[in-house]
């Protein structure tokens, strides 16, 4: 069978079971609501355009964030990958600090900023600087040494032998970064966001359930799902497949 | 002519001494391979001529100049291709001219050595899509581009099935006709240093030095059957077994001292 078929037939089954627990009462309807009044609330929230400009603010964030943290996070892991020095001194607290969840820093951010939308940022940059720094450092440590030698018989030292043989070679393990760092801030925007003064996504999200718009609540979780996943699949994955294809890391 | 002089001794690492006293003196348009078994350092002796490796005692010299960094008068392959896979195979051939040559003489410089080792057809072809014998000889190509004084060659057809190197064997002897490039050749194969050099020096281990050096004067091509090289490889098998028997040995007593 087709795999669009089954993924389909595999949704409407979940509806399925969905509509059967709404219709058999366990829940109020006003924590559980029904998938139709789910599809109701979507169709309304973008009708409506709450929904769009909600997204609108968060895709702002996010770019300004991530942006940022794929900056940092590159400066970071070139230094870390090129100097063994700075490598032992720092490298193992940027693990540790990857391994915080980056809802961790959402107080810290609203103490320090506010509630503003730069708080918000602050925490995606947080969310994606670290696993990109941890992503660029082993791109560069896994340059293969081989190439570095054949290089320097030809004469390429220093900055040429950096920029033509060590950046192009470490293009596979960078794409991946950039994956990474975009999930990770992806959910660092969420955390923010849901602590935050809006506007946003996340925001919505919170003023929904202070209302007791479970509908609005399932809808937004939908939606932030619905992203995640089109943007993984669709533009990352696409790239880095091409990527590994292209550099010879891959069957084509 | 200018004769090509070169001239090694020592290499410490730690305290482990690969080999020492190494005096070796390689004219211009010669073959030579450096045969040994494996230990004996034979391919850190290339690299440090490639100046992958330091000198720690003693000096190479190429046409009177001391080596002492890695350069583009000195070409080298590598047992594994080493091709950058982010570039197609006429890039990977221009690599070491950029900035040298204009953008043009580059390219016919490439073209011209691609056409050599009969790759024209793959120009475009990334190197991940050849074969392990068609890589070989784009990194051939490529260290050649350079119009180096000297070619390096590191086990350059190790890593190949025995049909292929017979193929490249051949080819490499018509580029080297054609070229008139001094050639240093590492390999641990006795026909393949007999089939291909004008001199093969032969290395020993614990401690590394030269223990022979045959001049091989016989008519190219040569054939495996020739009564004449089936004397010389005995000669030189005769040689290797004493040494491959003596890192035996000194494996084993090690074994049982423990």
């Amino acid at each position: 069978m087709n795999t669009a078929i089954k993924r389909i037939l595999f949704l409407i089954v979940i509806i399925g079971i969905w509509q059967l627990v709404f219709t058999a009462g366990i829940f109020e309807e006003i924590v559980f609501p029904a998938p139709i009044s789910v599809a109701e609330a979507l169709y309304v929230g973008f009708a409506d355009g709450d929904f769009v400009g909600a997204l609108g603010a968060s895709f702002k964030h996010l770019f300004m964030g991530l942006s940022l943290a794929i900056l940092l996070g590159t400066m970071l892991g070139v230094i870390l990958g090129k100097s063994k020095q700075a490598d032992e001194t720092a490298g193992m607290y940027l693990i540790a600090l990857q391994s915080i969840p980056s809802i961790v820093w959402v107080p810290l951010a609203i103490m320090l900023f506010g509630f503003t939308e730069f708080a918000v940022v602050f925490v995606v940059v947080l969310g994606g600087t670290f696993v990109m720094a941890l992503n660029v450092r082993s791109a560069i440590h896994s340059v293969p040494p081989q190439l570095v030698r054949a290089a320097r018989t030809m004469g390429t030292n220093g900055a040429p032998l950096f920029f033509r043989v060590e950046v192009p070679s470490s293009v596979p393990y960078f794409i991946t970064g950039i994956r990474l760092a975009w999930a990770f801030s992806w959910r660092a925007l969420m955390a923010g966001e849901l602590l935050s003064n809006g506007p946003g996504l996340g925001y919505s999200l919170r003023y929904a359930q202070d209302y007791a718009r479970m509908d609005q609540v399932v809808a937004i979780i939908i939606i932030i799902g619905v992203i995640g996943a089109v943007v993984d699949q669709l533009v990352f994955s696409k790239f880095e497949k091409s990527v590994m294809r292209r550099w010879g890391l891959a069957k084509s | 002519m200018k004769n090509v002089g070169k001239t090694f001794e020592d290499q410490e690492q730690g305290s482990f001494q690969v080999f020492s006293d190494i005096d070796l003196d390689i004219k211009e348009n010669q073959f030579v391979s450096l045969l040994g078994p494996s230990g004996c350092g034979k391919s850190t002796l290339l690299s440090m001529v490639a100046g992958l490796e330091s000198v720690t005692e003693g000096s190479i010299m190429l046409e009177d100049k001391e080596i002492k960094k890695a350069g583009p008068d000195r070409g080298m392959v590598f047992q594994q291709a080493s091709l950058f896979p982010w570039l197609n195979v006429k890039e990977n051939v221009m690599f070491p001219l950029k900035k040298k040559l204009s953008k043009q003489e580059a390219s016919e410089r490439a073209d011209r050595f691609l056409q050599m080792v009969h790759l024209s057809r793959f120009k475009e072809h990334y190197t991940h899509e050849l074969s392990g014998g068609m890589q070989q000889r784009v990194a051939i190509a490529r260290a050649l581009a350079m119009d180096p004084k000297v070619l390096l060659m590191d086990e350059p057809f190790g890593a190949l099935d025995e049909q292929t190197r017979h193929i490249l064997h051949e080819e490499l002897m018509k580029i080297w006709e054609e070229t008139q490039k001094t050639i240093l050749f590492v390999t641990h194969s006795i026909q393949e240093a007999i089939k291909l050099s004008d001199r093969v020096v032969v290395m020993g281990t614990r401690p590394g030095k030269i223990i022979a050096d045959f001049k091989i004067d016989l008519p190219r091509p040569r054939k495996r059957e020739d009564q004449q090289v089936i004397e010389l490889e005995k000669k030189v098998m005769n040689l290797l077994e004493g040494e491959i028997n003596k890192v035996l040995k000194e494996e084993l007593s090690h074994e049982y001292s423990h």
